[in-house]
């Protein structure tokens, strides 16, 4: 058996500080194999179960806390409980995507991370404007542009009827003002394309609706609302091997399955740290490696790992019964009672511990 | 894309294991290549070690209790 790295440091350590010769070494090796090997968990052991105790006991006490904390962040990330379980539940789009940019050495000031800041914080039209006019009558829309926000994103009038001669508008433009004719004489359409134009993104990744820049540990860290990595990861300036998202399904996609777990691990011991709440790390690793066994992020539930278990009554058990129970029946299904719930259902020994064995009896042979 | 996914600090040190080496641990775990963890072939990461379908890929992560930590995937069709 071999001990692991972090152990064997320490006790090197140890036996640097007290000095000790290579036998007494040899014998304090043998001694702390000896202590490990009783510390491990034994064959057998629930630890599914004591995972989800340790996990659920002091995320009830969240419940009772989460929304003080509000107000903190500079940015509003959902925190606490509900944070717990869209981790947990895999969900799709968390309800506050975010991102935090780190910034190559050269762009590692204030200057360089406003220009990074302005590339990637999505600029729309309306965003430039200072005043719409819908004229009715010629079937026109004049947008009024602000001057000075115009030169702040670096952009002309010029630039902006480009992109939208790209979405087939007809439009005109002077130096403050932007007029789309439309050939129509309905207003709903014109309040269509109205919208339309002023929702137009000129700038930016799409997806990122704010970007705040702010120092950590002497450098300059921008975060974001809302999450668009592989873009981000192209621009210049972005470190892009630093750079990471809360998405979870985002990461794996764009990092691989292996990312996507060390995320869920990290997010969801963040979001149990910020409460004040001590979870041993095992739980959370064990968690995360049943999340992400097959190669695609898992959610913990009835449509995840919950609904893959191989036992009909064990499904049966968990949600969604009648169900479970109709299907298995229309498609013959054998429950082999080889785990837990489907035992205490039918009150048998339960494959834990000690009832995880069976003995064989060879008897002696030959002899009487 | 401008970045190489095997540097990026969330994604641990991942290495093709040899037919040789893949025997040995199937041999030490006393299990089937079926019941190990999975990776999908079309995982970025398994793209850029350009692994096949049947590889076991190993893993070396940076574990908060063990200090480094093993682990092993076999790349599946999706």
């Amino acid at each position: 058996m071999e001990l692991p790295e972090s152990i064997k440091k320490e006790v090197e350590a140890v036996c640097r500080e007290m000095k000790l010769t290579e036998s007494q070494k040899k014998k304090v090796y043998e001694r702390v194999k000896e202590v490990y090997r009783k510390s491990m968990f034994e064959p057998g052991e629930a630890i599914g179960v004591v995972a989800a105790q340790s996990i659920s006991e002091p995320a009830t006490q969240m419940t009772m806390r989460t929304y003080h904390a509000a107000g903190a962040a500079q940015i509003q990330v959902t925190l606490g409980l509900p944070r717990l379980m869209e981790i947990f539940d895999a969900r799709r789009t968390p309800s506050t995507p975010t991102m935090t940019i780190y910034l190559k050495k050269e762009y590692n000031n204030p200057e360089g991370a406003k220009k990074i800041v302005s590339l990637i914080r999505e600029t729309r039209i309306e965003d430039l404007t200072s005043e719409v006019q819908v004229d009715v009558l010629n079937g026109k829309i004049e947008i009024i542009l602000d001057p000075e926000k115009l030169s702040e994103a670096g952009l002309t009038s010029k630039d902006l009827a480009k992109i939208l001669k790209e979405g087939k508008l007809s439009v005109r433009a002077s130096e403050k003002k932007l007029s789309v004719s439309v050939e129509t004489d309905e207003l709903s359409e014109l309040q269509r394309v109205k919208t339309k134009v002023l929702s137009t993104v000129v700038r930016g990744i799409k997806g990122v609706k704010q970007a705040v820049v702010s120092k950590k540990d002497g450098e300059w860290v921008i975060n974001t609302l809302g999450s668009n990595l592989s873009k981000v990861m192209e621009i210049e300036g972005v470190d892009p091997t630093r750079t990471v998202s809360n998405d979870i399904h985002e990461v794996a996609k764009v990092l691989g399955i292996e990312a996507a777990r060390s995320l869920i691990v990290q997010e969801a011991s963040k979001t149990l740290e910020e409460q004040g709440l001590d979870v041993d790390i095992r739980h959370l690793l064990l968690v995360a490696d049943t999340m992400t066994v097959d190669g695609v992020v898992k959610p913990i539930g009835r449509y995840g790992v919950a609904g893959a278990k191989g036992s009909v009554l064990a499904r049966a058990n968990f949600e969604e019964t009648i169900k479970h129970l109709t299907q298995a029946a229309v498609s013959g299904e054998v429950d082999r009672l080889e785990s837990i719930v489907e035992n205490v259902m039918i009150n048998q020994v339960v494959p834990i511990g000690t009832g995880m064995f069976e003995l064989i009896f060879k008897p002696p042979r030959g002899k009487k | 894309m401008a970045l190489n996914v095997l540097e990026h600090v969330l994604v641990p040190k991942h290495e093709i294991l040899s037919e040789e080496e893949k025997k040995r641990l199937l041999e030490t775990l006393n299990i089937s290549e079926k019941q190990l963890p999975k990776i999908l072939l079309n995982d970025p990461v398994v793209k850029a070690l350009g692994a096949k379908e049947g590889d076991v890929i190993k893993i070396t992560r940076k574990s908060p209790t063990a200090g480094k930590s093993f682990y092993y995937r076999l790349v599946v069709k999706s």
